[in-house]
């Protein structure tokens, strides 16, 4: 009872965070057709940002030594702000261009990014403490749940709920909707595709931040190479949600997440090392099986 | 007489002539110079060419991007050294290699045609899975590919060595053998390109509804031309491992599928020449960038781009291109002897026949 108890704390917070990582992509795609490959830059740079550029071995914290209350919204917003950037200065000029050429130059801004952090902050890993505190276990149930966990997994059903209403109930989520079904249509019927591009941007940017603040608190590393492995992640999510789902994303990321604390618990242990080629084998079966993903969103269908 | 559409057909054939005398060249002029670290660039340059006109085989013809060519890389590399390096060390460094392959000390050349003959069988599964996807979501996919084969090499410990590297490889790759596989990569590309199952593929490439109410299968051409890319993804592996002697998962990841889809990025993912030339382009900047890294004496001052500044640039380079000329240098143009030459020759020929 004890096992399972932990087993979904430990599963419904690494698939809240995985959610959270793929609502960021979806969104773009959605509005776009983007496939964003910068996401997981976006969220190193949000971690590098709380801590001293030095190539030094110890991390000295800069923003991270701000209060809570002013931190937090300091990190959304500089995740917001790199994403819209980035906006500005690529994918803006590639409008016209196919999926597959804005896919490539994203690949290629990621680089960049992550190049760029590598020669301010230098390759290996930085051990930094955000909020140690929030790792101290709590009694829920007979499991003891690290308190950020609990944070993590209010936080998902906080930030999923809240786009939703977003997205159902504003003007600006109308336009996206209305832009992620038919771009061109929406255009035509008066929806601003600057403002809602740069809307969706700074809102998945904002998501990538809550990713980088929530890993920074579990790991208690500052990596560049932290940012690559959940976006590919979220990628899988939003592919096998569904490309343009936003709740195939959701679903999806929250059952990636699950399968791979799953596969944790009960692989042997000779096994688990490779847990990751289990998990991305599942689910290219899965995707065998169901290739428009498990939630196929009207736009997807092509049309000729 | 011979039909404008048949001369078309032979002067699309002199294409990899045209390159191979190009590269052919460079060789010589480096041999020339005789100077050693030009000659060790030279090789790795072609080594990219083996690696760029072998991607090029799946996405110039497909139009589907693949992030997974790495993967079938490691495996090709992988393959040559279980083959080429020696019994005792191996027992020493992968000691939970089969028995047989644990004895084997193959020669070099039929290993790196083993590595790449796994590659492709590799390819062929699970290119039978990702295939069926659509375009975008195939990319993904084989990104997922890249990090499968990426996880089980950097944990398979008694077989790969895992993230301590594999050491000891015969370096026999010199600029010759390089080029010898450059050519060799370039005319089977060609050679595909041009066939039935290629000329489908590129069809499919344009429109791919039209081409399916054509009755062309899109998935058999797809697969076809991804294990004939993935054969030679896997020679330039073992060429790669073979060139600079040690092995290591990380080497096969983000940086090598980077750097390979900016160079067909830049040089044109629409031709074989387009492919060739980007290597060049890129690996030329690459050289006078690391050259600029190591910094410039110029008088008494010492001028030094700061580290990193090699990988920054480049990347920008590749977004700049996709924007000012999203097809690349040479924009699908393929370098090729006139039709009308060719047509010339052969009514020359006719005539001192008769």
């Amino acid at each position: 009872m004890t096992n399972l108890a932990q087993l979904f704390f430990d599963a419904a917070s690494l698939g809240g965070l995985y959610a959270m990582a793929a609502l960021g992509i979806a969104l773009i795609f959605g509005v776009m057709n983007l496939v964003n490959f910068a996401h997981g830059e976006y969220i190193a740079f949000c971690v590098f940002a709380l801590i001293v550029p030095s190539t030094d071995a110890v991390a000295v914290m800069f923003l991270g030594r701000a209060p809570a209350l002013v931190l937090i919204p300091v990190v959304l917003a500089l995740g917001g702000l790199i994403a819209v950037a980035s906006e500005y200065a690529v994918f803006r000029h590639l409008r016209r261009a196919d999926p597959v050429a804005m896919m490539i130059a994203s690949f290629a801004l990621g680089f960049v990014i992550r190049n760029a952090l590598l020669a301010a902050y230098g390759g290996r890993p930085k051990a930094i403490s955000l909020w140690p505190g929030l790792n101290t276990p709590v009694n829920i149930a007979g499991a003891s749940v690290p308190l950020l966990q609990l944070i993590v997994i209010v936080t998902t059903l906080l930030v999923v709920t809240g786009l939703a209403l977003l997205l159902k109930k504003t003007r600006i989520g109308l336009e996206m909707r209305a832009a992620a079904e038919n771009f061109t249509m929406a255009r035509l019927l008066g929806v601003r595709a600057n403002r809602v591009i740069t809307g969706a941007f700074a809102l998945s940017g904002a998501l990538a931040a809550a990713v980088a603040l929530i890993m920074a608190t579990q790991t208690g590393v500052a990596d560049v190479k932290m940012g690559g492995q959940i976006m590919l992640v979220a990628f899988i999510a939003t592919v096998l949600g569904g490309l343009g789902s936003l709740p195939g994303a959701v679903a999806a990321g929250f059952l990636v997440g699950i399968v791979s604390v799953v596969l944790q618990a009960w692989l042997p242990l000779d096994a688990r090392p490779f847990r990751d080629a289990f998990l991305y084998t599942l689910v290219i079966i899965c995707l065998l099986l169901r290739p428009q993903g498990l939630f196929v969103p009207a736009s997807a269908k092509p049309r000729v | 007489m011979q039909s404008l559409h048949t001369s078309n057909r032979i002067a699309a054939y002199s294409t990899p002539v045209v390159l191979a005398v190009l590269l052919l060249g460079f060789v010589v002029l480096v041999a020339l110079f005789g100077d050693k670290a030009l000659a060790r660039t030279m090789a790795e340059t072609l080594v990219r060419v083996v690696l760029v006109v072998s991607l090029w085989i799946f996405v110039g013809n497909s139009g589907v991007i693949s992030f997974g060519h790495a993967g079938y890389m490691a495996i090709g590399a992988y393959c040559s050294a279980w083959l080429t390096l020696k019994p005792q060390s191996k027992a020493l460094f992968l000691p939970d290699l089969p028995g047989w392959l644990m004895q084997a000390q193959w020669p070099v050349f039929p290993a790196a045609i083993a590595g790449g003959l796994l590659a492709a069988f590799i390819a062929l599964l699970s290119g039978a899975a990702i295939l069926r996807l659509s375009g975008i979501a195939a990319s993904i996919a084989t990104f997922a590919f890249l990090a499968i084969v990426n996880t089980v090499y950097s944990n398979w410990e008694g077989v790969t060595g895992a993230t301590s590297s594999v050491v000891g490889l015969p370096r026999y790759v010199n600029q010759w053998v390089a080029l010898g596989w450059a050519i060799a990569a370039i005319f089977a590309a060609n050679l595909y390109a041009n066939s039935a199952s290629g000329l489908a593929l590129r069809a499919t490439r344009e429109d791919e509804v039209a081409a399916r109410a054509s009755g062309i299968d899109m998935y058999r051409h797809r697969l076809l031309s991804l294990v004939v890319s993935g054969f030679f993804t896997g020679v330039s592996g073992a060429l790669l491992g073979h060139s600079i002697g040690v092995l290591n998962p990380d080497s096969f990841y983000l940086g090598i599928t980077f750097i390979s889809l900016a160079m067909l990025v830049v040089g044109g993912i629409g031709s074989l020449s387009g492919a060739v030339m980007g290597v060049l382009l890129l690996s030329l900047l690459i050289e006078l960038l690391v050259r600029a890294e190591q910094g410039v004496a110029i008088g008494t001052t010492h001028f030094a781009l700061p580290s990193g500044s090699q990988e920054i640039l480049i990347g920008m380079a590749m977004i700049l291109v996709l924007i000012l000329r999203p097809n690349g240098v040479t924009a699908g143009k393929e370098f090729k002897l006139r039709p009308q030459w060719l047509r010339q020759l052969r009514l020359d020929g006719a005539k001192s026949t008769n």
